[in-house]
């Protein structure tokens, strides 16, 4: 009897990861789907076929036979979404890339450092946080727009002789993305760079590696997996950004996320913008794939 | 083999005096902060020399090793390899290699990418790489294992890919951090004795560092005790346990019976006087004069142990057999005085089974020869 309950008792507490994924995954998915397959019009909601309890059988195979895939082949015909998708992809693997650039000699100077001076600094990684994302997005208006602070700055200094363009365009949008994901690269980075044994270095350079040839062949290819967690963390928010495009980036700039905000509520075209999240999230699952699959192989590493 | 233990006994460079010092250690001093590490420590090895640096955790032995390896540098004094000053010189250009403690294995590489990467480095050609690498494969008997992963090894396989990939280039000295710690009893003593016969066919010179006795005594030519950074002894084995040079070396390495006394006579026959005011008579007081005090070492299988007072003997204490600790070849008894010290004494078990043994808290004599000891001013 209490083999019976505590069986049943581990199954409950695995249950609950499923049914939570349930309810708030895959549920509002179905919802979401199902609303890309309908036609638009102008009622409350502001789709067709709407599923009720009152159709009877009969009723609800009539409103099945009224969804259909002609928002997804919308999406495919008109270039605006296709070129979207590219952008927000090219933005956010650009970003990814210069993320990395920026993160890893900070993540790699914080495993370095003296180890009582390591959880200060990463308090000063996590310390952003504290502020609301809206208002650290906010804040680079200010510092880039032309009579900003930066401008003021570099023509203080007569680095410039008049204010450099960089509000509005996609280098702000680069800029908004490096900032505001630095710390989900510099994180996962930090986890694998700090747990690395110093000796292996120590061991290269006794077996006759200059430091920059030990890095290469040492230290990279053992953060590979802090690496790929990183750059998943910042390129998969990264893809559907819309905050910092829309703050930060001109109306030239095309992400996906803004041609989103603008189906939903500007045209008040719900199936086309679920249609938009559906392709989007499909996108996304390619790397997110990946990345398990590559963190699999780095825990069969560990043994 | 029996050549190899004969050549061995004759190898003694020490004792040359034109024999060229291969290392030379010149008033090295190594500071951390306000941490003295190594003080003022000077030491040669000669080439071929398996040397061994024993002393307890802290006592500067890994630190003297990692100035060797270039891992750190000296805070003063000189190290001289071959003639050639090693200052200024990085890890990656000395011509010395190192077995780490830890192993330092690469993680993502085969054992045969592992034992290949100081050759790669060296850019050596891929033909003779391969040769090498099956060579040191040979050497260390892991052949069939050439394309595992370091966390598909056993300890003691990890320590011997260590070992072949410290020894593929060939260094001019290997030295080796506590090489044998992380494995169990039996794997150790058998590693020992075929690291001996590695160092003697490669003609390399060893420096091992350790702070097991047991280890340094049985690979090492000379072993350099030290402690808080100085280099106390340096001798070989059997001198360090039979005339070691101060009470520290005694009773680091073996067991010892130490009692504190004076001089009363010195010279070949002399005699002191213990704290409890027996007297003892000493083939040999050293450079001690009379006045002085003096500590009289004995090891515990030097001492006889016996139910009456032996006639032909002078050193003789009475006491009762405290604690009899039986280890299988032979047996330890603690006797107390009747001042309260504990002497050990201990006897081989030559024979299976002895009758009528001495048992606890039987009143027992432990004597010695003016010869069992050693006189210690310090």
């Amino acid at each position: 009897m209490r083999r019976l309950l505590s069986s049943i008792g581990s199954r409950l507490v695995i249950a609950v990861p499923y049914l939570w994924l349930l309810f708030f995954f895959l549920v509002p998915f179905f919802i979401v789907f199902k609303i890309s397959l309908s036609q638009p019009t102008i009622a409350m909601p502001p789709y067709q076929p709407v599923f009720g309890l009152e159709d009877g059988l009969s009723g609800l195979f009539g409103k099945l036979r009224q969804l259909s895939f002609d928002n997804y082949l919308w999406l495919l015909q008109d270039a605006l979404y296709v070129n979207a998708y590219v952008s927000s992809v090219v933005i956010a693997a650009v970003s990814t890339l210069l993320t990395l650039l920026v993160g890893y000699p900070i993540a790699y100077g914080m495993a370095r450092a003296p180890e009582r001076l390591r959880p200060l600094l990463l308090m000063m990684v996590i310390l952003p946080f504290w502020t609301s994302f809206l208002i650290r997005v906010y804040a680079w208006i200010g510092i880039l727009k032309p009579e900003g602070l930066l401008n003021q700055f570099l023509l203080f200094l007569g680095v410039i002789d008049e204010p450099l363009i960089i509000l509005n365009t996609t280098k702000a949008v680069y800029i908004g993305i490096v900032y505001s994901y630095l710390p989900f690269m510099v994180l996962p980075l930090y986890a694998t760079l700090e747990k690395m044994d110093h000796s292996l270095i120590e061991a290269a350079q006794d077996l006759g590696c200059p430091p920059l040839a030990a890095f290469w062949k040492i230290t990279f290819p053992l953060s590979f997996p802090g690496v790929v967690a990183g750059c998943m963390l910042v390129f998969i928010p990264a893809v559907g950004e819309f905050v910092i495009p829309d703050l930060l980036g001109g109306s030239r700039t095309l992400m996906i996320g803004r041609t989103l905000w603008n189906e939903f509520f500007s045209n008040r075209d719900w199936p086309v913008s679920s249609a938009v999240a559906i392709v989007l999230l499909l996108i996304l699952v390619l790397p997110i794939v990946y990345f398990q699959r590559a963190q699999a192989r780095a825990r069969e590493r560990e043994g | 083999m029996a050549s190899l233990g004969s050549t061995r006994r004759t190898f003694a460079p020490w004792a040359d005096p034109t024999a060229r010092p291969y290392i030379r250690f010149e008033n090295v001093t190594k500071r951390f902060g306000d941490f003295t590490a190594v003080d003022d420590l000077s030491l040669t090895v000669y080439e071929r020399e398996f040397f061994a640096l024993l002393g307890a955790s802290g006592c500067g032995k890994t630190t003297l090793l990692r100035m060797l390896g270039g891992f750190e540098q000296p805070t003063s004094g000189r190290i001289f390899l071959d003639g050639q000053d090693l200052k200024g010189i990085p890890p990656y250009r000395r011509p010395v290699n190192m077995m780490f403690q830890s192993y330092a294995l690469f993680p993502h590489m085969t054992v045969e990418a592992n034992i290949a990467f100081g050759l790669k480095q060296d850019g050596m050609p891929k033909a003779e790489i391969a040769e090498r690498v099956a060579q040191m494969l040979k050497l260390v008997k892991l052949e069939q294992f050439a394309r595992r992963k370091p966390h598909q090894l056993s300890g003691g396989q990890r320590q011997r890919v260590a070992l072949a990939r410290s020894l593929a280039k060939r260094p001019k000295v290997l030295l080796l951090d506590e090489p044998l710690g992380a494995l169990d009893k039996k794997l150790r003593e058998e590693t020992q004795f075929e690291l001996v016969d590695l160092q003697y066919e490669l003609g390399l010179t060893f420096i091992i560092v350790t702070h097991d006795q047991e280890e340094a005594m049985t690979m090492a030519d000379r072993i350099a005790i030290m402690d808080k950074g100085k280099v106390l002894q340096v001798a070989t084995p059997a001198e360090v346990y039979e005339a070691p040079s101060c009470r520290f070396v005694a009773e680091f390495v073996g067991s010892v019976n130490m009692f504190e006394g004076t001089v009363v006579e010195a010279g070949s026959a002399a005699r002191l006087r213990d704290r409890s005011g027996a007297q003892f008579l000493v083939a040999d007081s050293g450079d001690a004069s009379p006045g002085d005090t003096v500590w009289l070492a004995v090891r515990p299988e030097k001492l006889r142990i016996t139910r009456e007072r032996p006639s032909e003997v002078e050193n003789a204490l009475e006491g009762e057999v405290w604690d009899i600790a039986y280890l299988g070849d032979m047996t330890v008894y603690n006797v107390k005085l009747a001042d309260g010290r504990i002497v050990k004494a201990s006897t081989i078990n030559s024979r299976r089974s002895v009758e009528d043994a001495l048992t606890w808290h039987e009143r027992a004599w432990v004597s010695f020869l003016p010869d069992a000891g050693v006189v210690l001013t310090r």
